[in-house]
């Protein structure tokens, strides 16, 4: 008996540590894949990096001042498109809607939130790009806006709704409108986590890349105004990664650096915002 | 839920008849009216992006029906276009990124769950989750300057060497192909694996847990064989989201795959992927039936991942509802 | 509330701040073949005088197809558009298409063999065989009785092809359906062709990538990409029968006998050329204008663009290994410019 129970003990101790080492494999990835571009990276990125344009092929120097612009512009236009509609539509379900129209729009927004982000980019070149005959930062921000819906929408729902009933029904006792009540009590209690829903979003959407290939395509000069193809860091990494220059390869870690401690730092703003938040649950 | 039943002043069946453009002036109902607008145009748009890629596929579904699945040929020039490849690629790369994944996912997650203290189990929690955040052309990047040398010089022949005889380890070591794709993916899809699991895992009622261990089973056999049979559903229900994950997974998989439509025994062989083909040949396909072969892979890639979402979901809810019973006996 | 007036004052100061226009940008899109000279030409006119011409290098076949599609503003590509292309594009846009031949280049067997002492010979039959999967072992008699003395290893070849649609394929497929009537019946000639066997690179940058990672592979590319990347590449027997390298002597060669007889539409094929030295898998490659412009400050950029470089501009085609136009070309091209309305 003793025998059995110390080889189950010993069965329970090792499997428990196997765990333990599962674990840490999937924490060590990340550090991997960060210390891999910051050794890569950081050696490559320098002024010029961030300041200039691109060069002709072949020819070394140059940077990605435009691709970064572009990143920013096409995130800019994301939030513009994709923000008002989640929040307001997350308002009307948690506030006006009946269950039929929310149960609707709750799964509309589920299968939004499942489509590949490559069927994304068809939808919008056959919507934006085919029609006006020209690729655009509009159509590139239009498809990173849709990407963006469902997570602000559901996100948003959910913080509204854990709002405390008796806020609600104070306000309504003082006499202030339906309105007023969600846009004076509502939506401030809930802010933190509606904030933490759209920079959660914007971070899933800085990285796509398959949509923006047939949206934005690619330019290599500044881009203005909104109707014309922009470069954006997804995808000149994309691009210099499987080209065979050395240097379009360093200025690709670069990119990635950039890119990724950007998508990380906004990550980490919002799980710290969303944690010193009270009573409000994880969704 | 919504409070019309505070809803005073609005009207009332005698006064039903007031018009619309009076009860306008009501600030709510226009609230009411706007918010509906942006919720329903969510709707609105779902429908049209399914409605696009039904026309937008319309030629291919006609001319070559369901036999679109099983041919094997991609071929432009003779405009003849089968998927078979592109599906088989996909469920490949799939299959291979979780045959890695779960173990080590729910492995994990049961420590996260069962064994981390609390403040651990946050901290490791918050990296995973970070690690779900990097984007795919990132991994991409890491796949074609670390991952495919390593396969190609390291591990590639390696297993070759020792299980060679097997035909999933058979042909020559590209350093690209389905194996290397698939362990990129792996690594793409652990998180979701992980905070799922770990959440149902974190859902099962202490008493079972309690349960096992009064009647004398050491930890890990109470964990093994009580929490994680009662947390089953929900843990299936990662897989599936895992898995509808890594199939729309575009970027890593083109950079690493080898961009052939094959079908092969052999892990090693070059392949290709629904969403890679897609990115790689939709901005050049000439021809309408080119385009709409490409279209109608999107459909179908939708539609695989339309479905796994939907089950992994029932699967997950069921879970839920399952850990807030009471004890059972 | 106070939030939302913040974001939406900063949203737009963002819109005014990028609203502004700046100067004319042409879009256009296609031929990673001549890309490395494309975007030098492109900097040049630019720091010239001002002209934004930005050229995206995604592959011939989508520059064809974004220009019929009419989202970008020309094209370019190394296989010509086909008599269905071009009906395809006077259907979708009413006017006809032109092409105008840019510059002279080469698609060269690159490849990476440990151990090598010297370039390799390739004759038309090893090259059908290899990229058939015919021949499959470096070593094999077709290739070996052709260089001989080279110590050339038994280690399986490892193809590599493009995954997207190229003007590079096209020049590549041509040349081979016409020395090899096998290739010709199971494979033919085409942007995107069924490739027997092999691995898919994205652009020639992709496919030069592809190769310098890979060892035993064997890729086609445009000259400039190995000579850049300092990879090796092979000559290729003629139909003279002397094993020639690409380089600007025979290049130029092979488009001699055809500059004499260039239709009007330019469009003509100079694989497998006569001629002593030719080297026998050369090519133009176009750009392709519409016919009419609705816009005409693009038209006239673009024009003028189109006249620098094949004139002036043709003085930086040698540094990148790009040969020059002939001179009949040129001077018919001058004229063409005309049609452009």
């Amino acid at each position: 008996m003793n025998a059995r129970l110390r080889w189950r003990k010993l069965v329970s101790g090792f499997m428990l540590a196997m765990t333990g080492v599962c674990a840490l494999i999937a924490v060590s990835v990340l550090f991997f894949i960060l210390g891999y571009l910051v050794y890569n990276g950081g050696t490559s990125i320098n002024w010029d990096f961030f300041t200039k344009l691109p060069t002709p092929v072949g020819e070394s120097g140059g940077g990605m001042a435009n691709a970064i612009v572009g990143t920013a512009k096409l995130l800019s236009l994301a939030v513009l498109i994709g923000v008002p509609i989640g929040f307001f539509g997350a308002i009307y379900l948690a506030e006006f809607s009946g269950s039929t129209m929310a149960f609707i729009v709750r799964y509309a927004a589920d299968l939004l939130n499942g489509v590949p982000s490559i069927v994304i980019g068809i939808f919008a070149y056959t919507l934006l790009v085919l029609p006006f005959k020209h690729f655009s930062t509009f159509a590139g921000g239009f498809a990173l806006g849709l990407m963006m819906i469902p997570i602000t929408l559901r996100s948003t729902e959910e913080f509204l709704r854990s709002v405390p009933r008796s806020l609600r029904e104070g306000s309504m006792a003082l006499g202030a409108s339906k309105w007023t009540t969600i846009m004076r009590v509502i939506v401030p209690a809930a802010y933190r986590g509606i904030l933490t829903a759209v920079l959660l979003a914007l971070a899933r959407v800085a990285g796509e890349t398959a949509p923006l290939l047939f949206t934005a395509f690619s330019n290599r000069f500044w881009s203005h105004g909104w109707n014309e193809p922009i470069a954006s860091l997804p995808v000149m990494i994309f691009t210099y990664a499987i080209a065979p220059y050395e240097d379009w390869h360093h200025q690709a870690w670069a990119a990635g650096l950039v890119l990724l401690g950007l998508i990380l730092m906004v990550n980490i703003v919002a799980r710290v915002i969303l944690s010193r938040g009270v009573s409000v649950p994880r969704s | 839920m919504a409070t019309s039943s505070i809803n005073v002043p609005s009207a009332s069946p005698v006064e039903g008849s007031r018009s619309f453009l009076s009860k306008l002036k009501n600030g709510d109902e226009i609230a009411r009216l706007v918010t509906f607008l942006f919720a329903a145009s969510v709707v609105f748009i779902t429908i049209i992006l399914v409605f696009e890629l039904w026309t937008g596929s319309a030629l291919p579904r006609h001319k070559f029906g369901l036999q679109f699945f099983v041919t094997r040929v991609w071929d432009p020039i003779a405009e003849e276009f089968g998927a078979l490849p592109f599906i088989y690629g996909t469920l490949v790369t799939s299959l291979v990124s979780l045959f890695i994944a779960v173990p080590l996912g729910i492995g994990a997650a049961i420590f996260l769950a069962e064994l981390a203290p609390q403040k651990i189990s946050d901290t490791l929690q918050f990296f995973i989750d970070l690690l779900a955040a990097v984007p795919s052309v990132i991994y991409g990047l890491l796949g074609v300057f670390i991952v495919i040398p390593l396969m190609r010089n390291w591990v590639q022949p390696f297993l070759k060497s020792t299980l060679g005889f097997l035909p999933i380890f058979s042909g020559p070591a590209y350093g690209v192909g389905f194996l290397t794709a698939g362990i990129v993916m792996a690594i793409m899809v652990i998180p979701y694996i992980i905070s799922v699991s770990r959440e149902v895992l974190l859902a099962v009622p202490r008493d079972q847990r309690e349960a096992a261990l009064a009647l004398g089973s050491t930890h890990w056999e109470s964990t093994w064989k009580v929490v994680v049979p009662f947390a089953r559903t929900g843990i299936m229900g990662s897989i599936f989201l895992a898995l509808a994950r890594a199939l729309g997974e575009t970027m890593a998989v083109t950079m690493v795959i080898g961009n052939t439509p094959t079908i092969s025994s052999s892990l090693f062989s070059p392949g290709y992927s629904i969403a890679a083909v897609i990115a790689n040949e939709f901005t050049e396909a000439t021809g309408d039936l080119y385009l709409q072969a490409l279209i109608e892979l999107g459909l179908v890639l939708f539609l695989l991942t339309f479905i796994l979402n939907g089950v992994a979901r029932l699967l997950i809810l069921a879970t839920a509802r399952r850990g807030g019973g009471t004890a059972h006996a | 509330m106070k939030r939302f007036s913040v974001l939406a004052v900063l949203a737009a100061a963002l819109a005014g701040v990028v609203l502004a226009q700046g100067s004319l940008l042409i879009n256009g899109a296609g031929a990673t073949f001549p890309y490395p000279i494309y975007s030098k030409w492109f900097d040049e006119f630019h720091k010239a005088n001002g002209s934004q011409i930005n050229y995206q290098s995604v592959g011939s076949g989508a520059g064809i197809k974004q220009v019929t599609e009419g989202t970008v503003d020309f094209g370019a590509s190394d296989g010509p558009m086909n008599d269905e292309q071009l009906k395809a594009y006077r259907t979708k846009n009413g006017v006809g298409i032109l092409h105008f031949p840019m510059v002279l280049g080469a698609a060269v067997p690159t490849y990476n063999v440990p151990g090598l002492s010297a370039p390799l010979n390739f004759t038309p039959d090893a090259l059908a065989g290899i990229f058939l999967g015919r021949i499959s072992k470096w070593n094999d008699p077709a290739i070996a009785n052709a260089n001989k003395g080279v110590n050339l290893p038994a280690n399986d070849i490892v193809v590599i092809h493009r995954s997207d649609g190229s003007g590079t394929t096209y020049i590549w497929t041509d040349y081979l359906s016409k020395v090899s009537v096998d290739w010709k019946d199971k494979v033919s000639k085409g942007t995107s062709v069924n490739w027997p066997v092999g691995l898919g690179g994205k652009g020639n940058e992709g496919v030069t990538g592809l190769i310098k990672q890979t060892p035993n592979a064997i890729g086609y590319v445009e000259l400039i990409y190995a000579a850049q990347n300092k990879i090796p590449f092979g000559a290729v027997k003629n139909s003279a029968g002397a094993f020639v390298k690409a380089d600007l002597a025979s290049v130029s060669e092979a488009a001699a006998s055809a500059s004499k007889t260039m239709p009007d539409d330019f469009r003509v094929s100079i694989t497998n050329a006569p001629g002593k030295n030719a080297y026998p898998i050369s090519s133009f490659t176009w750009l392709l204008i519409p016919e009419k412009f609705k816009d005409t400050a693009k038209r006239d950029t673009l024009k003028s663009f189109v006249k620098w470089a094949i004139t002036d501009g043709q003085s930086f085609a040698e540094t990148l290994s790009y040969a020059k136009l002939p001179k009949e070309v040129v001077d018919k091209e001058l004229q063409a410019l005309n049609k452009v309305q």
